[in-house]
């Protein structure tokens, strides 16, 4: 215990209860112009289909719903608060001017079907930013329509069937490594694509010679997260690469962990064939609880014609504007543009990184994972020993042996005043601990988060019970899930 | 840089820490012949003030200071300041998926809050914590109906948004399911006997939208009716939020597959959005998307967590009901403290005020010439009928910075020169005068009643 003061120390938490619980009849937030033109009967107009009667929605006034939100703000952890090292999450600080730009007037209120001759302002936002996507990853095209990481993945993995219809046979099949996300296996199966297993060598990388075996004229694509889900890079991408082109395959890539290579290498170099980022990771947009997120899709040439519509051009006046007419094309994933507010947010990150800025966030990304791996090598199992870029993997093989398991010390975590690591993922090592700090942790906060975990390793020895009940700080403790599960309460409804 | 934490003295103390004596060999593991040995290609460092000027110049070119008539599935309502107050806490804006319950109750209790709110609007028993729009909403509520059903074709509605229907082929192609499309009658809704031609007993669901894109409020319970003989499944979307207020929900709906963006989140160019899928408690196992849920601590206290995540991706993988993993929190949360903010009576005042200034903007119209459609209720859309090319009116109308309503010939060339028109509660009286004015203004631009007849007996 004697390391909690140095990061968090407790004060009073408000108690708050659900909105409807506090409305009463005749209160009210709202307040409309007078109608400045003729009011209406609305059983006239409307028949039967009139509605008489909104239920138990809640009558309250301006105060108490800002007190309602503000109070509860204040359970949450957030990247704002400290460190929020979930692997594979990428939570790096939002800057503050994205979200001002992305309120200015014009770009909030723009509607998306007003006259492209008015809207030349956000196609140039999208001009841009796919120029610069395109560059960083060194692919051809790009689309900015997936409003998420997965939407991505679906978006890409429609590109991959069509390039092989027109090739005269759709496949069958994709390789997906045993560390990979569950959205790479959900996706394939959207798309009708059976799901084939690809296992990790002794270093934690794509097995060359199983996917030497593997690889065969039903394969459409492998879809491989570099650096993967231990934080390590596929040293021998081009022989990967090779292996799948050889036989007409394509290589997909997650882009989940770009962070670790902007501006240090680009996957297009690689022999990447299509891939995803996700804009809320590597490019700050903010998670916001768990999105609005952005899955632009990267593709070389020769999947070009399969893009989403509609597709950005330039006209023969050189105005911007869409192409609507794409007879190859997937087929529109979504309704409008993609998820344009995040655009915004992207491009101004990127310019305020520029290019040296960029290599520098990546570098200290990467540098910062390594700082920690070295300050918790020997007190935490290192399962796999290769090198780590931006994220580290440790098992608790070592706590297991006194009871507690990763999640416990995830819990016990949180009475230090941190959010906790990522547990049990990837699958393949048993009781992981990912942990990625992101560039954004100064060395001091990561020496607390060090000596945070090494405390709670001390306590696993000495007091393991402690570490069982964690966390014993936050206003509820663990929540009980099987009953949640079993018994599904998903609304609130009155009592009597 | 300015958002990186480090000096130059850290990074050396860091890398010494690790043993290392230069940044580059931390980049070993790359092949060194993929390594980038040049600066990326992209604009240099920029201030934060000319950040926001480049912003606020790109605003200037993109319809700032126009009155627009413009609905077709995004829609200008006014959003309360505090909506943007409250979502810019940190605590909730830089937060993630709440898996960690014990610091995550903030946004929990909200979306609790939310799923709510959205079954009292609906009148459907469970709502999830939001998918990525209305589009993907609708299509993933399908798929959902033919998980049910275990049948595989679906009946589309000709008067569901167009790019929603775009969305639904493009999801169903790889899934082996048919779709047929129901086109619509003279009163705009969608035709029953076309319906019932063909719907079979491999229908899995039939979807309509309701209001429709016309802006027509559909006989729901007729459709049901049909769609049940049958035993298929009516999945109902609805894109416009704000007619909850007035309008009667489809109540005879299996699944209801929402678009919340009227509820208080900017227009942004068509996104970011909140989709909702709302339906029957006995089909939440098939439902995709995030759920919290009700329970307790050690201690007996009530809490929330996500719950029934065994549908989900990351535990399911390849047998999970959707590979949805981000949703759109921050959104739903607008769009919660939208609801909380107009709650019982002021959704159905609001409501009320898009009725009536739809009311007075479609007689002024139907004085001058054609309004389709009339035979059935309408809430705050409508298409006029002109002889003039929508498009010609609406170079005239941007003229005097007034965006026209939306043409129609790209989706709908069998209603020729036709446009779709909005108003909200921010459409002003002189607004729909001006703009009513000024379609009028070509002489013989508008059809008349008496030119219609004529044409007729012709």
């Amino acid at each position: 215990m004697k390391h909690m003061t140095r990061k968090a120390t407790r004060h009073v938490n408000q108690n708050e209860g659900l909105i409807f619980e506090k409305s009463s009849a005749g209160k009210a937030a709202w307040k409309l112009p007078p109608l400045d033109v003729p009011p209406v009967d609305t059983s006239e107009l409307l028949g039967s289909s009139e509605r008489k009667d909104l239920g138990n929605m809640p009558e309250v006034s301006e105060i108490e719903i800002i007190r309602h939100f503000t109070r509860l703000s204040t359970w949450n952890y957030a990247i704002d608060l400290g460190m929020y090292p979930l692997g594979s999450c990428t939570m790096k600080y939002n800057p503050r001017v994205n979200e001002a730009v992305a309120r200015v007037e014009g770009i909030a209120n723009g509607h998306p079907y007003q006259p492209e001759k008015i809207s030349q302002g956000a196609l140039k936002i999208f001009k841009t930013l796919s120029e610069c996507l395109i560059e960083i990853t060194g692919m051809d095209a790009i689309t900015l329509q997936p409003a998420a990481g997965a939407h991505g993945e679906m978006t890409g993995l429609l590109m991959v069937r069509a390039y092989h219809q027109s090739q005269g046979n759709a496949r069958k099949k994709i390789l997906i490594p045993d560390s990979a996300h569950g959205t790479n296996p959900a996706t394939a199966a959207m798309v009708n694509y059976a799901v084939e297993n690809l296992k990790s060598d002794s270093r934690g990388m794509v097995d060359i010679a199983a996917l030497e075996a593997q690889m065969n004229e039903d394969v459409a694509a492998l879809m491989l997260t570099n650096p993967n889900t231990l934080g390590v890079f596929e040293q021998q991408i081009h022989k990967i690469a090779d292996i799948l082109h050889a036989k007409g395959g394509l290589l997909y890539m997650d882009g989940a962990n770009m962070n670790a290579l902007v501006g240090k290498v680009r996957p297009g170099d690689f022999g990447v064939d299509v891939m995803h980022l996700n804009l809320h990771k590597t490019f700050s947009t903010p998670h916001g609880g768990g999105g609005p997120g952005s899955g632009p899709v990267a593709i070389k040439k020769k999947l070009e014609p399969f893009l989403p519509t509609p597709v950005l051009i330039t006209k023969s006046d050189g105005t911007l504007g869409f192409e609507y007419s794409r007879p190859q094309s997937v087929g529109r994933v979504r309704a409008f543009y993609g998820n344009f507010g995040m655009f915004v947010r992207a491009l101004a990150y990127i310019q305020a990184n520029g290019p040296d800025g960029l290599r520098q966030t990546t570098e200290d990304a990467v540098l910062n994972a390594n700082y920690i791996r070295k300050g918790l090598e020997g007190t935490y199992d290192l399962p796999y020993s290769t090198p780590t870029m931006h994220e580290v993997v440790f098992s608790d093989k070592l706590q297991a042996k006194k009871g507690v398991k990763t999640m416990d010390i995830a819990k016990r975590l949180i009475d230090y005043g941190f959010h906790p690591y990522t547990t049990a993922f990837p699958l393949i090592v048993p009781g992981a601990l990912m942990i990625e700090p992101t560039e954004s942790e100064s060395k001091e906060e990561m020496d607390l988060f060090v000596e945070a975990m090494k405390s709670i390793a001390e306590e696993v020895e000495e007091d393991p019970q402690t570490v069982l009940d964690a966390p014993h700080s936050t206003r509820v403790s663990r929540l009980d899930e099987t009953a949640a599960a079993r018994k599904p309460v998903l609304r609130w409804k009155p009592t009597g | 840089m300015r958002y990186l934490p480090k000096s130059p003295a850290d990074r050396e103390a860091m890398l010494k820490a690790i043993g290392l004596g230069s940044v580059d060999e931390l980049f070993a593991p790359i092949p060194a012949e993929y390594r980038l040995s040049r600066d990326l290609k992209v604009p240099r460092q920029m201030a934060e003030s000319e950040i926001v000027d480049y912003f606020r110049q790109r605003s200037r070119e993109n319809g700032e200071g126009y009155t627009s008539f413009l609905g077709a599935g995004a829609y200008a309502h006014y959003r309360p300041v505090i909506i943007d107050s409250l979502i810019s806490r940190g605590e909730f804006l830089t937060a993630y998926t709440p898996y960690q319950a014990e610091i995550s109750q903030g946004t929990l209790q909200s979306i609790f809050e939310f799923q709510t709110m959205i079954c009292e609007l609906t009148g459907m028993e469970v709502a999830n914590a939001s998918m990525y729009d209305g589009s993907t909403a609708a299509a993933e509520a399908v798929m959902m109906a033919v998980r049910l059903t275990g049948r595989r074709s679906v009946i589309v509605a000709r008067s569901l948004h167009p790019e929603y229907r775009e969305v639904l082929a493009t999801y169903a192609t790889h899934q082996g399911m048919p779709l047929s499309v129901a086109g619509f009658g003279i009163d705009g809704r969608v035709n029953l006997e076309e319906i019932e031609k063909a719907i079979t007993a491999e229908t899995a669901a039939v979807l309509i939208q309701s209001p429709n894109f016309f802006g027509t409020i559909e006989d729901v319970a007729a459709i049901a009716e049909i769609a049940h003989k049958h035993g298929a499944m009516l999945v109902v979307s609805i894109a416009e939020a704000v007619s909850l207020g007035i309008v009667e929900p489809p109540r005879q709906a299996d699944v209801i597959a929402m678009e919340a963006q009227s509820f208080g989140v900017p227009m942004g160019f068509g996104g970011p959005y909140c989709g909702v899928i709302a339906t029957r408690e006995k089909f939440v196992r098939q439902m995709p998307g995030r759920l919290v849920g009700q329970t307790v601590d050690k201690q007996g206290k009530r809490g929330f967590v996500l719950t029934l995540a065994t549908r989900e991706q990351h535990i399911r993988r390849e047998k999970a009901t959707s590979n949805i993993c981000t949703n759109q929190a921050l959104v739903a949360l607008m769009v919660n403290i939208f609801m909380t903010v107009y709650g019982k009576d002021g959704l159905r005042e609001l409501a009320k005020q898009n009725l009536a200034k739809t009311a007075y903007a479609s007689e002024q119209f139907a004085k001058q010439g054609k309004v389709l459609f009339a035979g059935a209720p309408r809430f705050n859309e409508f298409v006029v009928q002109t002889t003039e090319d929508p498009y010609a009116i609406n170079r005239r109308l941007l003229g005097h910075k007034v965006v026209g309503g939306l043409p129609l010939k790209k989706f709908y060339p069998e209603l020729g020169n036709a446009a779709l028109w909005c108003c909200t509660e921010l459409t002003t009286r002189s607004a729909i005068d001006t703009a009513v004015g000024l379609v009028a203004e070509r002489e013989g631009s508008v059809r008349t009643a008496q030119e219609e007849a004529a044409e007729v007996a012709r």
